[in-house]
């Protein structure tokens, strides 16, 4: 007894040695890390101090004009398509996520996760086909014209909120879907179960405890897909939907007045803040939530009808949202392959794959510094500093471009006025118009996409695991090497597809600060929609697809086993 | 006597495997039933049986002289007034203790409703709980708030779905004699399932022991122990070896050890084939039956020790070859390769044909 207490006191006192030799030795090169969470979220914080600095600007001619012409009408534009769009994507969302999570009816597996394919197709592509499709002019209203006569009173105009909403509820559902899903996966049969040994009915249970129960996960996917509504750029610009993205860029590109768009701007990020702080609200909640799988659920068989009325309502959704679209592109593509898939579009597609590529290279990179710097020192400054940084996904682009632009300009500003004192050298703009002002602004926007798979891929990498290797004679550096990349390699490669995909398919930031003639595939999208050019902006809208459908594939695999 | 729950002959098939076989059994009211198998027995499935969350496809169960459930015919769980205690509580994250219990009161008047909840709580002593929500509980009250929540609505039928195997050790033991005590003091009918035999003997009056979808033997626990009814339960339940015997006469057995004298096996029916004489047989020897004896003439060695605070667990190499255990108390505390003294002392013989190994 005597001689086992001893040598646990001897291993505790060798555990502790060992511990400080580590941050004596292995980790002493990087104390400096320790200011990397600090900065980067000081990066972000400088966009969003810009514009809301400029509320206390003066306001100009141009914020007085839009104050008096198209103030209100943004609000209410962006007020009614918020509310459609939550609730139009928490109703599609839940419902689909219900009947595949729970219920047995025909093609069930594969709505799971095709359910999820609209994921691939940005907002704004959806947008632009269902324009194609369903206008005046488009194929459907032309054969329908053709059948019925020339009148077609009747027809919806798609061009209207209406049509804005149901393109971005088609577009944005899946989020919800994969969170109402996943909660009522984990515990929607066990809360029916519950309910009925209570003696409630499968109805009642469902209302009364499944849907309450996946509260914190139906709001946290609204809350997505609310987020994704207000930072929409393309969708509305092609609907002609002013919202405050479009406004932002008509002050900047059509009336010239950055202060204006910065002051917009700061109106469009209250908003955003006051989505997020709901939306940390019902996180935390969702943490004290079980999630415990419960034990082989068998689910609920629908027959007849019912079975039927479902598997249309899962398969209507899935061909509007993802099979019509893809088809029409397809056959634009098709026709006008031949003429499109120039020097032209292969320059666009490499300077789509350069910026997605420097950019999903530049924020693993920080993603990971900032990561092993919170690993280190896991204090609240630097937990706090991580929150801060990661905010930045909630960020609209066109903020962001604004917000980035002004206080490049102002040091461009300052280091040629220095370089004219000092060296009386003429340097002209140093940053401005050059990739370094999109490359920041990416870098912001898509911190949050890198990092949460390379933090939830160090949390394998626990402190044991260290201590373990150093055990077994590595070195800080073997450690790194042998131990800790291979663990993390999976997470940084999922966190570099995602950030590369979604740089692909960005609109605002690029074409706001793109430097002259660095058009990519999604500009181009933005030029030839703006002119109603539907079949010219098909070829790169294909590229983008495929290029989204890859890490979803990625991803649903990595679900499914 | 009246039976509150019959189970006549149920089958349940998952697929093409066979989850539950021909199973019957009958439980009176007031009485605390338990179903004690290895995991993958089917005794969670027979609770769901019972619970109507599974249909049967064949026999037929009834509650109260009814039938809720048969071969096509599954009265919906809401309609049975048979309460659950899921595996893992299954609280409601989003709701205090006292609305997870209040729950199933939907019937009630709002009066008789908050009466009910803060009578039951006090039962299970979580009154000064009642405004916290399941995660700001430790894992024993959480277990209790969801026994308050299926005895609230008085339930014909309590059902309990291994309600412990999330508790550590020691919570387990003191936990299980709890809730017998809150069961019967709210004269509750209840089945428990568990793989767990000394929760199973410290919470149930009666026992079925489960063993590929067949109940094995239903009995008390005394009898589980010292009278298995066949080789299955007889190594389940308690610890013990098979010697090799040799019957002399319906109340005698000759094993290594010596003669056993004792009552017929009670396995054993008159003109059964198993008690003639000079008949091969395996005698069951629990490890209290050996005893330790220095002046015993019968040598045994000490081949493994396993020092369990009052006593010692001896496994032992007999003279002829065979082994057999011995509990000890442990101030005689041997060397492994020393030889000590032993004795049978038992009372009652269970002996099992070498044919029908």
């Amino acid at each position: 007894m005597r001689d086992e207490t001893l040598s646990s006191a001897e291993t505790d006192s060798g555990r502790k040695n060992g511990f400080l030799s580590t941050s004596s030795s292995a980790y002493q090169a990087l104390n400096g890390w320790r200011l990397i969470p600090f900065l980067v979220a000081a990066v972000v914080l400088v966009p969003v101090g810009t514009v809301i600095s400029s509320l206390f600007v003066p306001a100009g001619d141009v914020w007085q004009h839009l104050v008096e012409t198209t103030l209100a009408g943004l609000l209410i534009n962006t007020f009614w398509l918020a509310v459609g769009v939550a609730v139009g994507s928490a109703l599609l969302g839940v419902s689909l996520a219900w009947f595949t999570a729970v219920c047995e009816f025909p093609g069930r597996k594969f709505f799971s996760w095709a359910l999820l394919l609209p994921l691939a197709i940005p907002a704004y592509v959806t947008a632009f086909v269902a324009l194609g499709l369903f206008d005046y002019v488009g194929p459907v209203q032309t054969a329908l014209r053709a059948w019925l006569g020339p009148d077609l009173f009747w027809f919806p105009d798609i061009r209207s909120r209406l049509g804005v909403i149901i393109v971005m509820v088609l577009a944005f559902y899946p989020y919800v879907y994969l969170l109402a899903r996943n909660a009522f996966l984990t515990q929607g049969k066990r809360s029916l179960e519950v309910a009925q040994s209570l003696g409630f009915n499968r109805t009642q249970g469902f209302f009364k405890l499944a849907l309450p129960m996946a509260r914190p996960w139906i709001a946290g996917g609204t809350m997505l897909a609310l987020m994704e509504t207000l930072a929409d750029f393309g969708t509305v610009a092609i609907f002609n939907y002013d919202t405050f993205t479009t406004a932002i860029y008509k002050a900047w590109f059509a009336m010239f007045s950055l202060t204006a768009a910065s002051q917009l701007a700061s109106l469009l990020i209250v908003i955003v803040f006051a989505v997020i702080i709901v939306e940390q609200q019902f996180r935390s909640r969702m943490r004290y939530a079980e999630t415990r799988q419960s034990a082989k659920a068998t689910p609920i068989p629908l027959t007849g009808w019912r079975a039927w009325l479902t598997f249309g309502f899962a398969s209507g959704t899935l061909f509007f949202a993802f099979l019509l679209p893809v088809m029409q592109l397809g056959i634009w593509a098709v026709g006008v392959v031949e003429r499109d898939f120039d020097q032209r579009y292969l320059e666009f597609l490499w300077h789509s794959l350069l910026l997605s590529a420097f950019a999903a290279l530049l924020t693993c990179a920080v993603a990971l510094l900032m990561v092993y710097a919170a690993r280190r020192y896991p204090d609240s400054a630097t937990r706090g500093a991580v929150r801060i940084s990661t905010i930045g996904y909630a960020l609209p682009g066109a903020v962001l471009a604004v917000g980035i632009f002004i206080p490049i300009a102002w040091v461009d500003n300052w280091l040629s006025e220095m370089a004219m004192q000092l060296f009386h050298i003429e340097t002209g703009l140093l940053i401005q118009g050059t990739l370094v002002t999109m490359l920041i602004a990416y870098m912001t926007r898509f911190l949050a996409v890198s990092h949460s798979p390379i933090d939830s891929a160090m949390q394998r990498v626990t402190g044991s695991i260290d201590e373990a290797a150093m055990g077994l004679g590595l070195s800080g550096w073997a450690t790194l090497c042998r131990v800790h990349l291979p663990i993390l390699k999976g997470g940084i490669f999922t966190a570099a597809a995602l950030v590369f995909v979604d740089v692909m398919k960005e609109m605002p930031i690029t074409l706001m600060t793109r430097p002259f003639g660095w058009d990519t595939l999604a500009v181009r999208i933005f030029e030839m929609t703006t002119e109603g050019q539907w079949e010219q902006a098909a070829l790169p809208a294909v590229t983008l697809v495929l290029a989204g459908l890859l890490p979803l594939i990625f991803f649903m695999r990595q679900t499914e086993s | 006597m009246n039976m509150l729950l019959e189970l006549g002959n149920i089958r349940h098939a998952y697929g093409r495997q066979t989850v539950v076989n021909d199973l019957s059994l009958a439980l009176k009211k007031g009485a605390i039933g338990c179903l004690l198998g290895p995991s993958g027995c089917g005794k969670t499935t027979v609770l769901r049986c019972i619970a109507g969350f599974e249909p049967i496809s064949a026999g037929a169960i009834a509650l109260n002289g009814a039938v809720i459930s048969n071969a096509g015919f599954v009265l919906p769980p809401e309609r049975r007034h048979i309460g659950m205690v899921f595996q893992d509580y299954a609280l409601f994250p989003h709701l205090t203790v006292l609305a997870n219990v209040g729950f199933g009161l939907h019937r009630l008047q709002k009066t008789e409703r908050a009466a009910r909840t803060a009578e039951i709580l006090e039962t299970v002593g979580l009154a000064d709980v009642a405004n916290k929500y399941p995660h700001q509980l430790s894992g024993g009250q959480q277990q209790r708030v969801a026994l308050a929540r299926a005895l609230a609505p008085k339930p014909d039928l309590l059902l309990l779905d291994e309600p412990f195997s999330n508790l550590d050790v020691t919570l387990r033991g003191r936990l299980s004699l709890e809730v017998r005590d809150i069961l019967k003091s709210q004269n509750a009918t209840a089945i428990l399932v568990t793989h767990d035999q000394d929760e199973a003997f410290a919470i149930a009056d009666e026992i079925g022991v489960m063993h590929q979808g067949e109940i094995q033997q239903w009995d008390t626990g005394y009898n589980l122990y010292h009278r298995p009814a066949n080789r299955f339960v007889a190594n389940f339940i308690g610890q013990g070896v098979f010697l090799p015997g040799t019957i002399l006469d319906p109340h005698h057995v000759e094993i290594e050890l010596g003669v056993l004298a004792g009552e017929v096996p009670h396995q054993c029916m008159p003109d059964c084939q198993l008690c003639r004489k000079g008949n091969p047989v395996d005698v069951l020897i629990r490890p209290d039956d050996v005893v330790h004896d220095d002046a015993s003439l019968l040598q045994a060695t000490v081949m493994h020790k396993a020092f369990r605070g009052a006593d010692i667990m001896y496994t032992l190499r007999l003279p002829g070859g065979g082994t057999a255990l011995s509990l000890v108390p442990s101030h005689h505390n041997h060397a492994i390769g020393e030889k000590i003294g032993i004795r049978l002392e038992a009372d009652h013989v269970v002996a099992f044909s070498q044919s029908a190994r």
